[in-house]
């Protein structure tokens, strides 16, 4: 499979040392090594979902149980989302780390991703939710700790962009 | 059956875990009774209390979580009882009011009303234990026989569609959201 092992590892790693001990996720193909290095991992719990926006409340619980945590999801997933993070994440000041994988835009071939690619950053832009992209090896480690850091110190959801330069190796 | 009453009869149990309820009237009916720092009201995001009260369950596996869920919102989130179902948590109660109906915005009527079986759906997602509740001393008995177990269970309470005369109190939502989190970390240090 063509998604990156080393980048995934990469991802993982920085997610760890952040003290990241939780992920929500639901499947999506640029996913799947992170998906299953949280599931092999004893120090991490891996939650499995059945839509993307039960994240939000299980990260509001890990919040308040004081475990930090992470959502994994799709931009589709994103977007079905919103409620929740709005009137609950926005609405009790919950800090949320979002790491969205960047489906539908530039060098996608599935024609089904494309419509969710172009509202994406429209739509982070309208709810106000600080957006970064990782895109390159060798700043990806540094954005995620960025990123975790703002979440947890503006009480707000926060979210990382994963881009195809980073995930899949043509 | 009404609600308040059910909510009465469990208060004493309520002290010693952590309570996670949806909006409207059952958050207006528990702080009637007196708001505890161990309570949390979500105020919204319909859906939500249950995966909340799942996180709170995973990353704290001693500690007794119960959710007061109601029809309305849980049908905006059935999946949410596989997951649960998924990993059930040893300490986690499920309490849904059932009264047909989303009574805080003019009470029309839920897909309850017309046959739809919570009971079945969540013993059918998986939910090790579940029972369907229709008086006072039952619903008493069971969600405390639940309190005091160790296995996941959702209790449906069949409860009439009657709620306060009001819903907003003097809590603000934000108060309730860090005096929620103080109170966990503060059983974490004792």
């Amino acid at each position: 499979m063509p998604v990156s092992l080393t980048n995934s590892k990469l991802i993982y790693e920085a997610l760890k040392e952040c003290d990241v001990r939780l992920l929500s996720a639901l499947p999506e193909t640029w996913l799947v090594h992170l998906i299953r290095m949280t599931d092999e991992d004893p120090e991490m719990i891996l939650v499995r979902l059945a839509k993307e926006e039960e994240g939000v409340g299980i990260s509001a619980g890990a919040h308040f149980a004081g475990v930090k945590s992470a959502m994994l999801m799709q931009n589709h997933g994103f977007l079905a989302s919103i409620n929740g993070i709005v009137s609950f994440a926005h609405l009790y000041k919950i800090p949320l780390l979002m790491l969205i994988s960047y489906r539908g835009s530039f060098g996608e071939r599935d024609p089904w991703q494309t419509q969710g690619g172009n509202v994406t950053e429209p739509l982070l832009r309208a709810l106000g939710i600080p957006y970064s992209f990782l895109d390159k090896a060798e700043s990806a480690k540094m954005r995620i700790r960025q990123a975790q850091t703002l979440a947890e110190s503006s009480l707000q959801p926060v979210a990382l962009l994963l881009m195809r330069d980073l995930m899949w190796e043509e | 059956m009404l609600r308040v009453e059910c909510l009465k009869s469990i208060y004493s149990e309520l002290e010693n875990c952590l309570v996670v309820t949806i909006m409207g009237a059952v958050a207006a009916e528990l702080q009637s009774l007196g708001h505890r720092p161990n309570f949390f009201y979500l105020q919204h995001a319909m859906g939500l209390a249950s995966s909340t009260g799942l996180g709170l369950a995973l990353c704290l596996p001693e500690q007794r979580v119960i959710v007061i869920d109601g029809d309305g919102s849980l049908l905006m989130n059935l999946g949410s009882l596989s997951t649960m179902a998924r990993y059930r948590p040893k300490k986690l109660v499920h309490v849904v009011f059932d009264n047909e109906s989303l009574l805080s915005v003019g009470g029309f009527p839920t897909a309850t009303s017309a046959g739809t079986d919570l009971e079945g759906i969540s013993r059918a997602s998986g939910i090790p234990r579940v029972a369907t509740v229709r008086s006072v001393e039952n619903f008493k008995a069971t969600v405390t026989n639940a309190m005091h177990g160790s296995e996941l269970t959702t209790i449906i309470a069949k409860v009439e569609a009657k709620g306060p005369a009001a819903y907003v109190t003097d809590l603000s939502l934000v108060e309730n959201r860090f005096q929620f989190r103080r109170h966990i970390q503060s059983l974490k240090d004792r």
